[in-house]
């Protein structure tokens, strides 16, 4: 079964391959009505290439080639294998929700004594408990992006959270994706969260790989809803297998006076896209949205945001520092629409990457649409190498080359990390960045 | 007894244009020497060769260090060897504490040699005291390496990392530019409070004012990429009178 190759270059019907691996999908009826028109929509580009706007930089053709067979559910020893995997990877005193190989399990999670008004279930109930429960944002999600609607058409499980008006949890919820079948496969996760009025969370998901995975592909998205005066601290590390790949999506929507803190480090994975849109819907509410790439070898990592203020009296703040060896190419697109009625928005994107060979790259697109007249919006964009001069100064002191670029390498994304709020949040980030630097000394 | 530094016939280039056109200087243990000279004499350049500067081509003679060949080490090898260079303009770190980058260099150094790594609070320990001698605020650790500091604390930290890496050959390239004239004073007490019978020191300068401070045995006068004449401390003043315009037609 090597399902959903792109059209253009496998010239066959697709859809056959889609018709077996949907037997398999969970849910029936609307689930399965929307699956298809996902697909459908999916079909009429297939995997995005250069020659669209968007994709210019990941050309998802010449970097992934094609889209793997699903995967299977994982074995014991695959659940074993991940399980070591998480040991390392979890964090203390959060509440672990594990997805190996795209299957929730429940036993590698905590999934006992939530707190009041908390509620989890897996995305697989959800699907193939019936129409009426159907969270509505679950399949809103843009079809006009390829990979969102493949994403859409393919989703086996995740997890679906829902926090309660008033209830702000006391303990961070961490998904953890975990790659673990040895075979070359695909999994394709979607998770939500909804958060009510006067609700609070925090929120970490980890991309990893348990030992002895091959060239996975990992499709997740995530759909969170902030309620009125409610806030959301969000982490994410990709700290997939270095022949991986990576594609996530994020749909994003705040509500009056409230507040989403975000912050994505890129570490592992060859190949990764993360896509994040952002809506405001109510007025009065901020966004900081901060991301580091930490890249070498030959990884490829794409950050693609899209801040959309439709409402007025919103602020929104991007950083985003990208630090790139050897031949790997970082990007970044970043996109801030101020609509017509949106005023008074206060909208900033700053973006800034290190170049640490000559063969190292990266592209930075800011880009700003402004249809109303009482803002104040900005981005800025710098590309270098590290200052001769600083490095001197730290060799003279006596560190190795090595240690003084990684002292400046930690300034450098500490912009992006110090914008967390949380402590242990951010002393995660300035660990996943430690792990990167001792790896390439 | 071994020089700790000796420079004999060196010749340096940057690009095109040699700068040093065959010097020779030795410097035994316990001796202060000042190297004084105009403009453009090479004197920032020795400075930096000896310290390991990326962009300088020798292309002749050699730079011995307690008799190794002290051209052949990277200068973070050359600082745990026991070489200090104090910078004319020491560069801003930001995002970098003092108190880090401090730590992470003597650690480094320590390393270099073979000897144990000093825990946090027992650098603490160590630093405290040294910033104590010197009158630097705990408050300068904590901040980004030099950032926000004024001409006079940036030297002063200079001679705080001088003090606490316990260098045995302390370079002090242009130290007293920029300090007015009680910066210039602390300094210079920073800088005698280290002089000892094992060290030595190669005091860089234009003016003969810091040597009023920092009494040298031995003065050096530099012209055009090589030592004109050498003398005792009274070379300074003498030069202080009758300038350097005699020695340009003499090299």
């Amino acid at each position: 079964m090597n399902l959903v190759l792109a059209k253009n270059e496998t010239g066959r019907a697709v859809s056959d391959s889609f018709a077996v691996a949907r037997d398999r999908l969970p849910g029936a009826g609307k689930v399965a009505e929307a699956r298809s028109a996902a697909f459908e929509a999916y079909e009429r580009t297939g995997l995005p290439h250069r020659r669209i706007e968007d994709w210019k930089y990941t050309d998802l053709r010449a970097l992934m080639r094609e889209v793997l067979p699903l995967a299977d559910a994982p074995d014991a020893a695959a659940l074993k294998r991940a399980a070591a995997a998480v040991k390392l990877q979890a964090i203390n005193g959060a509440r672990a929700l594990v997805l190996v190989d795209g299957v929730f399990v429940p036993k590698l999670s905590e999934v006992g004594g939530l707190e009041k008004g908390l509620t989890i279930r897996t995305l697989r109930d959800v699907l193939e408990t019936g129409e009426a429960a159907l969270p509505a944002q679950l399949f809103s999600p843009d079809n006009d992006n390829p990979m969102v609607a493949l994403n859409s058409a393919m989703i086996t499980d995740g997890v679906v959270i829902e926090i309660a008006d008033g209830v702000v949890l006391k303990q961070p919820l961490q998904i953890i994706h975990v790659a673990s079948a040895p075979a070359a496969v695909a999994m394709f996760t979607r998770s939500l969260l909804r958060l009510g009025k006067d609700a609070g969370a925090t929120l970490v998901e980890s991309y990893i790989a348990a030992d002895g995975t091959t060239a996975y592909q990992a499709h997740d998205s995530l759909v969170v809803a902030i309620g009125d005066n409610s806030r959301l601290d969000h982490v994410r590390l990709v700290e997939d297998s270095r022949d991986a790949f990576n594609i996530s999506s994020a749909v994003v929507t705040l509500g009056a006076y409230a507040h989403f803190n975000t912050f994505g480090m890129t570490s592992g994975a060859a190949v990764s896209r993360y896509q994040a849109t952002i809506a405001f819907a109510g007025e009065h509410s901020g966004v900081e949205t901060n991301g580091v790439n930490l890249l070498d070898g030959r990884q490829h990592a794409d950050t693609t945001l899209f801040m959309d203020h439709a409402v007025p009296h919103c602020a929104s703040r991007e950083v985003f520092r990208a630090v790139v060896d050897d031949r790997a190419h970082s990007v970044f697109q970043g996109r801030i629409i101020v609509r017509p009625d949106a005023q008074k928005t206060d909208a900033k994107m700053m973006t800034r990457a290190l170049l640490l060979s000559d063969e190292a790259e990266a592209n930075n697109k800011p880009e700003l649409e402004i249809f109303s007249d009482d803002v104040t919006c900005g981005h800025g964009t710098t590309t270098g190498a590290l200052d001769e001069s600083l490095l001197f100064y730290m060799r003279a002191r006596g560190l190795p080359e090595k240690e003084a670029q990684a002292l400046l390498i930690q300034a450098f994304v500490g912009e992006a990390i110090g914008s967390v709020v949380n402590d242990d949040l951010r002393e995660l980030a300035i660990a996943a960045t430690q792990r990167w630097l001792e790896a390439r000394r | 007894m071994t020089a700790l530094l000796e420079m004999k016939d060196l010749k340096v280039r940057v690009e095109d244009n040699e700068i040093l056109h065959g010097l020779t200087l030795t410097v035994n243990p316990g001796e202060v020497h000042a190297i004084m000279g105009p403009n453009g004499s090479g004197k920032s350049t020795l400075s930096h060769v000896i310290a390991g500067k990326p962009g300088y081509e020798v292309t002749d003679g050699q730079i011995l260090f307690r008799g190794e060949d002290l051209l052949e080490m990277e200068p973070d090898e050359r600082a745990a060897k026991g070489l200090f260079l104090a910078f004319q303009y020491p560069v801003e770190i930001p995002g970098v504490t003092t108190w880090n980058f401090l730590h992470t260099a003597l650690n480094a150094q320590r390393k270099a040699r073979g000897e144990s790594q000093l825990s946090s609070p027992e650098f603490l320990k160590k630093v405290r005291e040294v910033a104590k001698s010197l009158n630097i605020p705990q408050d300068m650790l904590k901040r980004g390496v030099n950032v926000g500091f004024s001409g006079g604390e940036k030297k002063r930290n200079e001679i705080l990392q001088m003090a606490l890496f316990e260098p045995a050959v302390c370079i002090l390239d242009e130290m007293d530019s920029g300090l007015d004239i009680d910066a210039l004073r602390i300094a210079a007490d920073g800088v005698n409070a280290l002089r000892s019978p094992d060290r030595a020191m190669v005091v860089i300068t234009h003016y003969q004012r810091l040597l009023n401070y920092i009494i040298p045995d031995f003065v050096h006068v530099m012209s055009k990429g090589r030592v004109v004449k050498s003398g005792g401390k009274d070379l300074a003043l003498e030069l202080e009178a009758s300038g350097y315009t005699q020695f340009e037609d003499a090299a």
